[in-house]
């Protein structure tokens, strides 16, 4: 069963969200997730000061036989990325919300948002899935 | 098992002298600043070293020639040698692509020969034999939908519709040609989903990519209502021809309501696969596309051929390779095409659709489960393995492995995606019963190896030159050329100039 | 019956346990309004000694010429070994390398093609080849755009002297990706430094240099290679892999070397074949290779740690991407690689560099031989192996008296270049000799109408 932490929110396409005490956004994606694609070879990240709009596809994560585009979850822009994936992709399989986070955003300051699910609604659907 | 690398094998200074000018011209007339400082580092080694290591390199292949070779969608049948042999006649092999014309009319009657057969076996009324694969076959076609549209001004039409069971190239083709994708589902007997299609098209519908007899393996029996359907919005019907194998001389695509096909050569038509190319993949449309056909096109005016090139077709989509795409895979279509004849393209279809229906019927017999087991096996056939899978952890994969170490080459793997654990097999209609009952008691024994000790299976392949291959490393130490290594080791190719 | 092994009894055998009565049967699935019974406008089969037959009847009408054409084809001698090994069933009737294990043959070859292609082009990483020269020069372009993070312009800069059949090429390909190819002007054979100024402040994602260009001469590859760059454009080499073993490599020009090369790789080893099926070559440097389209093969160790290879970086790939895919290319044109690493090996760094140069020496006595009939001149030089030539009159007809004599004579530049007047583009490859460029000089002269001497 997969790791749902209570304290994110999260999105539809398996994303994560953590707001954090300097406004900004960390975004990751789920254990669920890097279950599904197998052990990363290779995360594409966006350049910090990007613009984005929600569900603009920001990242890319990569295994030998999958390749996953993840979504801005909400209009802002990139802040900082995780520098340990480009040497060690294998972290968001280890860790994914941890060491393995991908994208920091600064959201703007009013914008639309993807519609975000809390810990209960997305285990609900990993579980309608199954 | 081991073959060192031909730059491993060289010594300075050695050569296959024969091979090159005795000595060389003189260059001082070219810039200094444009002459090359140091050699590119080439294996040096003689001629006997050369042949050496590549037969031996030859040897760790699987072939049609040496295997059984079942690989679902590819049509691995028996490449005649005498279509190579003929198609390598000094005559077609030694003649430069801007040859005039009147040189050239053996070689253009044969490539005129080939279109008209092209027309008789798709229904079609106009061929294009220039594309160079199928994947360019499928940008002709899509990109003469679209041209076709936008010279009637109805410029807004850039969806393609797409089954979710197509090949990954029919939503890749639609990209490159600017448009964008909608998948339909299929439903639960293979067939395209029609009411779903019913809700997706409209004004912007540019058209659909179907593969029929479907990537399921079987045949897409709504294909009329869903021409009506999709022609009714306004838009055309792209036939995906990867399995005209499975209806050669017994259904037309155009009949079907299709207005442009591409047929893989390499498969319905035995060119060699050539461990990944070349192939042809040469597109055939109705009336109405015909102005949009990709250039050169071989035409004939009082008994003599010629090219049709830009001032001929001026709407043309234009060209797609830098002479006449891929001329000796089409002299060998064309060899192969006379071979059979009529009656032996009818033989093909019917003798494939016989071997795949047999071989299903076989495995089922002995427990295993076809996707669609309610369903006539078309040329090949889905069976899932996914309850083996979960029972005993032995996945489709580890079955292609096992298979490998008996001597027969795997079905595809995963693919269509929307089976799980699924083996797409293709047994083609060159094979004999006793090959395809060898093969069905391969799969048997590793089934039953499997609920025994899984792990012996998952162990395999044992007797291949490696054995499973780590892909994760492949992608994530990226070692994709020998200079990478030669820090790791001397450079034995380093020579003065 | 061709190529089909059952015996009646089997077939009779095998419906039986399918549990139909005939063939037909298998066929129920398709709507009866959609079936035909039989193929009208197929011929009968033949026999293979029948074909045979038909096909040297056939081969025997195309008249064989002695050759002086390029424009983008060549006729390098070919060893023998090379279609011999080639032509191997194991190479020639195996598909795809998907199953590693079972295809440790083709994938060591490609990586050493791979190899040897980077050396050649002096980048870091090749692809497992593309169709042709010109869907290879189509893909890098739109390979730049794809790459080029900085700009996000969709044009790349294309000099004048390009083979012209590669920029129509480009142009259908891209154009359903809104890529543009914008000229850029050129005089005497080569570009115009002095237009780049007229270029400043507009956005492209890559210039694109020829090397050497459609007319034989070199572009100013240092100059135009530094300027790009500093400018955040990428360079993309469009190279003939013969001159190369000659030339300083792509991976050199200028501060920083071109990121990107590509080309025909017909000259490797390939016949001419009428036109095909030749192979496209594709190289870049390391930052790049994820935006590379076609198959790549790497090393790794197996299970039991033994060295090994398979494809990789396949989530580039169509088969993974789907929409979203560098490309939708599925295929290499294997058994062409095939054919051009056994050449590449046979000749060695030392042979491929004597064929170039003899290319080279034989196009310049080419060259002297014709002009040298006096009111012909060579506008272009210095040149590698083709040269263009400008007659007192109209090429065509020339042209076409040549090959009346057996000789091809060279391609005409007239339509795609008129600037150059009367313009011939001829070739003497390292298989052409005295004798053959005494006779393209004896008899051009009696076209010409010229006296020389016998």
């Amino acid at each position: 069963m997969s790791d749902v932490p209570q304290q994110l929110q999260y999105t539809k396409d398996h994303e994560w969200i953590r707001r954090e005490d300097d406004g900004t956004v960390v975004v990751g994606i789920t254990d669920h997730a890097q279950h599904q694609l197998g052990e990363l070879v290779y995360v594409e990240l966006p350049e910090a000061g990007r613009p984005l709009k929600p569900g603009d596809a920001m990242a890319v994560v990569e295994s030998t036989k999958a390749a996953s585009d993840v979504y801005a979850p909400l209009a802002g822009t990139v802040a900082g990325v995780n520098p340990a994936l480009t040497s060690q992709p294998e972290l968001v399989n280890t860790d994914p919300y941890g060491a393995g986070w991908l994208v920091r955003l600064k959201p703007a300051d009013a914008g639309p948002a993807v519609a975000l699910l809390d810990a209960s609604a997305y285990a609900a659907l990993l579980d309608a899935a199954h | 098992m081991r073959e060192p690398l031909i730059f491993d094998q060289g010594r300075p200074g050695r050569r296959a002298p024969s091979q090159a000018p005795g000595i060389a011209g003189p260059t001082d007339d070219l810039p200094a600043g444009l002459l090359r400082r140091a050699p590119p580092p080439l294996p040096e080694v003689s001629e006997l070293q050369v042949v050496r290591h590549f037969t031996r390199l030859s040897q760790l292949n699987f072939s049609i020639d040496t295997h059984f070779y079942p690989l679902g969608s590819c049509t691995m049948k028996y490449n005649p040698r005498a279509s190579n042999k003929l198609a390598m006649l000094p005559g077609f092999l030694d003649r430069h692509p801007l040859e005039p014309e009147g040189h050239a009319q053996g070689y253009l009657e044969c490539l005129f020969d080939l279109q008209e057969m092209l027309k008789a076996v798709t229904g079609m009324s106009g061929v294009s034999l220039t594309p160079m694969a199928g994947a360019q076959g499928e940008f002709a076609g899509v990109a003469m939908i679209r041209a076709y549209h936008v010279a009637r001004g109805d410029a807004g039409r850039t969806q393609i519709i797409v089954p979710d069971a197509a090949h990954g190239t029919n939503p890749a083709t639609a990209t490159m040609c600017g448009c964008d994708v909608v998948e339909i589902p299929t439903g639960p007997d293979g067939d395209v989903d029609v009411d779903a299609l019913r809700k997706v098209v409209g004004p912007q519908t540019a058209g659909i990519m179907l593969t029929n007899p479907s990537t399921l393996g079987a045949f897409e029996r709504r294909i009329a209502e869903i021409a009506d359907v999709v022609h009714g919005a306004g838009g055309l019907l792209y036939y995906d021809g990867a399995n005209l194998n499975a209806i050669l001389g017994r259904a037309l695509p155009a009949a079907m309501g299709f207005d442009v096909v591409h047929i893989n050569l390499h498969k319905t038509f035995s060119t060699p696969h050539g461990g990944g190319g070349p192939g042809a993949g040469i597109v055939a449309v109705t009336e109405r596309l015909e102005p949009f056909l990709p250039i050169p096109i071989v035409g004939r005016r009082d008994g003599q051929y010629r090219w049709l090139a830009e001032s001929d077709r001026p709407q043309s989509i234009g060209r797609l390779s830098g002479f006449m795409g891929n001329a000796g895979i089409l002299l060998r279509a064309y060899v192969y095409m006379r071979l059979l004849g009529a009656e032996g393209m009818r033989r093909v279809s019917g003798f494939a659709t016989l071997n795949a229906n047999y071989l299903m019927k076989r495995l089922a017999a002995a427990g295993f489960t076809p996707a669609f087991p309610q369903r006539r096996a078309s040329h090949e056939f889905i069976i899932t393995l996914k309850d083996i899978a979960r029972d005993t952890g032995v996945t489709a994969m580890d079955f292609a492995k096992a298979l490998l170490d008996k001597g027969f080459h795997a079905p595809t793997t995963y693919f269509p995606l929307l089976v799980p654990e699924c083996l797409l097999i293709e047994p083609t209609e060159s094979e004999a019963r006793q090959d395809l009952d060898a093969f069905a008691q391969a799969l048997i024994d590793i089934r039953d190896l499997a609920l025994r000790d899984a792990a012996e299976v998952k162990r395999a392949p044992l007797t291949t030159p490696v054995r499973r291959l780590d892909d994760v490393r492949a992608a994530k130490q990226l070692d994709l050329t020998w200079q990478s290594r030669a820090s790791d080791r001397p450079n034995p190719t380093a020579s003065p100039n | 019956m061709p190529f089909i092994p059952h015996t009646p009894d089997e077939t009779s055998a095998m419906l039986g346990a399918i549990g139909v009565r005939s063939i037909e049967d298998l066929f129920d699935e398709i709507p009866a309004k959609l079936r035909v019974d039989g193929l009208p406008g197929v011929p009968a089969g033949l026999s293979e000694a029948a074909i045979t037959r038909l096909m040297r009847e056939r081969a025997a009408r195309n008249m064989p010429s002695l050759c002086f054409l390029g424009a983008g084809a060549y006729e390098h001698h070919i060893p023998a070994a090379v279609w011999e090994i080639a032509t191997r069933g194991e190479f020639y009737s195996a598909y795809t390398p998907y199953q590693a294990e079972a295809s440790q043959g083709t994938l060591q070859l490609i990586y050493e093609y791979q190899s040897m292609l980077a050396g050649l082009t002096g980048l870091d990483v090749s692809n497992a080849s593309l169709y042709d020269g010109a869907t290879a020069f189509a893909e890098a372009c739109l390979m730049a755009v794809r790459s080029a993070r900085g700009a996000r312009s969709r044009r790349v800069l294309v000099p004048r002297y390009v083979n012209p059949v590669w920029r129509k090429v480009a142009r259908a390909l891209l154009a359903g990706q809104n890529v543009e190819l914008v000229e850029l002007a050129a005089s005497a054979g080569r570009t115009e430094l002095a237009a780049l100024a007229a270029l400043e402040g507009q956005d492209f994602a890559a210039l694109a240099i020829p090397y050497p260009n459609f007319l034989g001469g070199f572009e100013p590859v240092d100059e135009l290679t530094d300027w790009a760059h500093a400018r955040g454009m990428l360079v993309i080499a469009a190279c003939n892999p013969t001159a190369l073993a000659l030339l300083k490599p792509p991976g050199e020009w200028g501060a920083k070397g071109a990121d990107i090369a590509c080309g025909e790789g017909q000259p490797l080893g390939i016949p001419l074949g009428s036109g095909g099926p030749y192979f496209g070559f594709l190289a870049c440097r390391q930052a790049l290779v994820r935006q590379m389209p076609g198959r790549i093969v790497g090393g790794t160790v197996d299970v039991e740690g033994r060295p090994g290879f398979t494809l990789t970086l396949q989530a580039r790939e169509q088969h993974i991407r789907r929409s979203k895919a560098t490309s939708n290319i599925c295929t290499n044109q294997g058994l062409m690689v095939t054919a051009a690493t056994i050449y590449l090996s046979l000749l060695g760094s030392e042979g491929l560099r004597r064929v170039a140069a003899q290319c080279h020496a034989n196009t310049r006595a080419l060259v002297a031989a014709l002009t040298g009939l006096g009111g012909i001149s060579a506008p272009v030089t210095p040149y590698f192996h083709e040269a263009v030539l400008t007659l007192p009159r109209p090429v065509a007809p020339v042209l076409d008296q040549l090959a009346a004599a057996g000789i091809l004579g060279g391609f005409d530049l007239s339509a795609d270049f008129p600037e150059l007047g009367h313009g011939l583009l001829v070739c003497a490859t390292e298989v052409r000799t005295a004798e053959d460029i005494d006779t393209y000089r004896r008899v051009l002269a009696g076209v010409l109408g010229v006296a020389v001497a016998a």
